[in-house]
């Protein structure tokens, strides 16, 4: 068998094993990503050829007076979930890496409990518990510290805070468990360095912690802003992007067109490819921006 | 410990030392509270009569009594059916996505034809697109398979076959794969074996504990995910339990209705304590297997 046969042979043979994954790519990936290019600038008629409609299903979504709010809410959801949810797990990190390493895993494995809890689950309980009735969970809790009874969901300033509240307990633990693994990368030399120089602990986290992982916080800190964009099920279980659409956020919208009844799925895509490409610009400014602080 | 943020000498003296026991007691105390906090009420409130729950919240743990809770959330309600349908979809989900990752990993990181640098650009490149691009087409793709009229609508392959389009279940294999050292490849391929054969002798059996977390982790993902089996899997004997959560929060008895969340809850917390170990040490990679 010449080398020329043979490799053919093994090309052929890779063709044959690499199947499964290039069908199911092809189909439920690659296909759709550029259907969905294509859906923005037609319109779907169930008869006959697609029609091309150009740009008009992107006029028609910028020209929508729901956008704007559904931009300023993602927006607000963003900043609070950043919020929130950024330093909160870096410090739960920083805290849980001092303790014996042998009852480490009891504290990461509490932190990650709540990931573990179907988010529908913990959204319905939580539902419960902004009851804005005075003996709601919540509100009984705060008239034990003298505050409220508060309307939470059913307040349209309120209902955003509450919504990134439970977004955040649900997802903290995975950053913790990430910034976890960063820090046992950290050399412990540079501790023995910082501290023969006199550094106190504070200033050994700000002036060595800190450094070592910025890759690592920089890239988490643009994830956590690229998933909060994205945010969907909290809102719409919760509060349907009530109360008076003040949580309606940029994939409610989308939903609202592709499933809400009108089935106006040009609209749906098109607004999909706006933000997504919102996020690559956004990212693309965000690397420029933080290059100098790479390594 | 040493080597860590404070030194072997600092951990010494007493103070520092009782510095942090305060700090670590603290912060224990608040992971309780925040991270078991809310589903040990949960397990107390569906052990607790209606009216109680709703008049005095936090009284919950006084009267956990009404075990018949348990019964009735599988008596009047289809829970088991519906945990079921959850069972096979996460279980479908795990096994797509195992073979999608194994097939890929071995022809990108085994075999290696010429054409592995673009298969695994094309998977690559789909980590970098959010999901929302390709949403609404892949509905329409699932409900229609190009323009074939067959639908996958209401069949677990709706739900399984997606599922296993996961870039990184296939990155996490390819990685691993590489690590396997070469002679051993060439050492069967020596001996005469073909590549379905080390495949199948040599590369599965070493790939085992990298497929077990991928199937662990699409298994959860499954369990977890809400939005695409809701769009899909629409008809009632078949939908999973989160879908159907929101509809029996309104045709049960919040009490009896808290004892469903408990059970819809309680195979994934399950999966977690037996399988901990794995799980946090790769819960980092998971944050990207779902959405």
């Amino acid at each position: 068998m010449s080398v020329r046969t043979r490799r053919r042979r093994t090309s052929l043979t890779a063709l044959a094993v690499a199947a499964p994954t290039i069908v199911i790519f092809a189909a439920f990936s690659w296909w759709p990503i550029v259907r969905g290019a294509l859906m923005s600038v037609q319109r779907p008629t169930f008869v006959g050829p697609v029609e091309w409609v150009g740009w008009s299903n992107f006029a028609y979504v910028l020209a929508d007076p729901q956008l704007g709010q559904a931009v300023v809410n993602t927006l607000w959801f963003t900043a609070l979930a950043i919020v929130f949810g950024f330093p909160l797990p870096l410090a739960l990190a920083v805290v849980i890496s001092t303790v014996r390493a042998r009852r480490r895993g009891l504290y990461a494995a509490l932190a990650y409990f709540p990931v573990i809890v179907p988010p529908v689950v913990a959204i319905l309980l939580w539902q419960f518990a902004y009851n804005p009735a005075p003996s709601g969970l919540f509100n009984s809790i705060l008239r034990a510290l003298g505050v409220g009874p508060l309307a939470w969901l059913n307040d349209a300033s309120l209902a955003m805070p509450s919504i990134v509240l439970q977004a955040t307990w649900a997802a903290a633990g995975t950053s913790v468990l990430i910034y976890l693994a960063a820090l046992t990368a950290v050399r412990p030399e540079l501790y023995e360095a910082a501290a023969l120089d006199g550094a106190s602990v504070w200033k050994r986290v700000w002036h060595v912690t800190l450094p070592q992982m910025r890759t690592m916080i920089l890239v988490m800190l643009l994830l956590q802003l690229i998933g909060a964009a994205q945010v969907f099920t909290e809102p719409f279980l919760m509060t349907s992007g009530g109360p008076q659409n003040a949580t309606l956020t940029i994939l409610l919208l989308m939903y609202r067109y592709a499933f809400g009844g009108s089935a106006d799925y040009g609209a749906a895509t098109a607004l999909g490819l706006l933000l997504a490409v919102a996020l690559a610009v956004l990212s693309v400014i965000y690397l420029r921006l933080t290059r100098r602080w790479q390594e | 410990m040493s080597g860590g943020i404070l030194t072997s000498a600092e951990l010494r003296r007493p103070g520092t030392r009782r510095m942090l026991l305060l700090v670590h007691t603290c912060v224990l105390a608040s992971l309780v509270v925040a991270g078991l906090g809310p589903l040990l009420w949960l397990f107390a409130a569906s052990l607790g009569q209606t009216d109680d729950v709703l008049s005095d919240p936090l009284g919950v743990f006084g009267h956990m009594t009404q075990w018949q809770h348990y019964v009735e959330a599988f008596r009047g309600v289809d829970t088991a059916r519906l945990l079921g349908n959850t069972l096979a979809m996460a279980a479908g989900s795990a096994v797509v996505t195992v073979v999608v990752a194994i097939s890929a990993g071995y022809v990108i990181a085994i075999l290696r034809p010429r054409w592995a640098p673009l298969l695994s650009g094309g998977i690559l490149a789909t980590i970098f697109l959010p999901a929302i691009v390709s949403f609404v087409p892949l509905y329409l793709t699932v409900i229609d398979l190009f323009g074939t009229g067959i639908s996958l609508q209401n069949s677990f392959w709706g739900v399984w076959l997606p599922a296993g389009a996961n870039a990184f279940a296939v990155l996490l294999v390819t990685g691993y794969l590489r690590s396997i050292p070469r002679e051993l490849i060439e050492a069967a391929e020596i001996d005469g074996a073909g590549p379905l054969r080390i495949l199948w002798s040599v590369v599965l059996p070493l790939a085992r504990p990298i497929l077990g977390v991928v199937a662990l982790l699409a298994a959860i993902g499954a369990w977890k995910d809400y939005l695409w089996p809701s769009l899909v899997l629409t008809d009632p004997k078949l939908r999973p339990i989160s879908v159907a959560l929101p509809q029996l929060e309104r045709t049960n008895d919040l009490t009896t209705f808290f004892a469903i969340l408990v059970v819809s809850a309680l195979i994934p917390i399950a999966l977690f304590l037996v399988f901990q170990r794995p799980l946090l040490a790769s819960a980092g990679l998971s944050a990207g297997m779902k959405d």
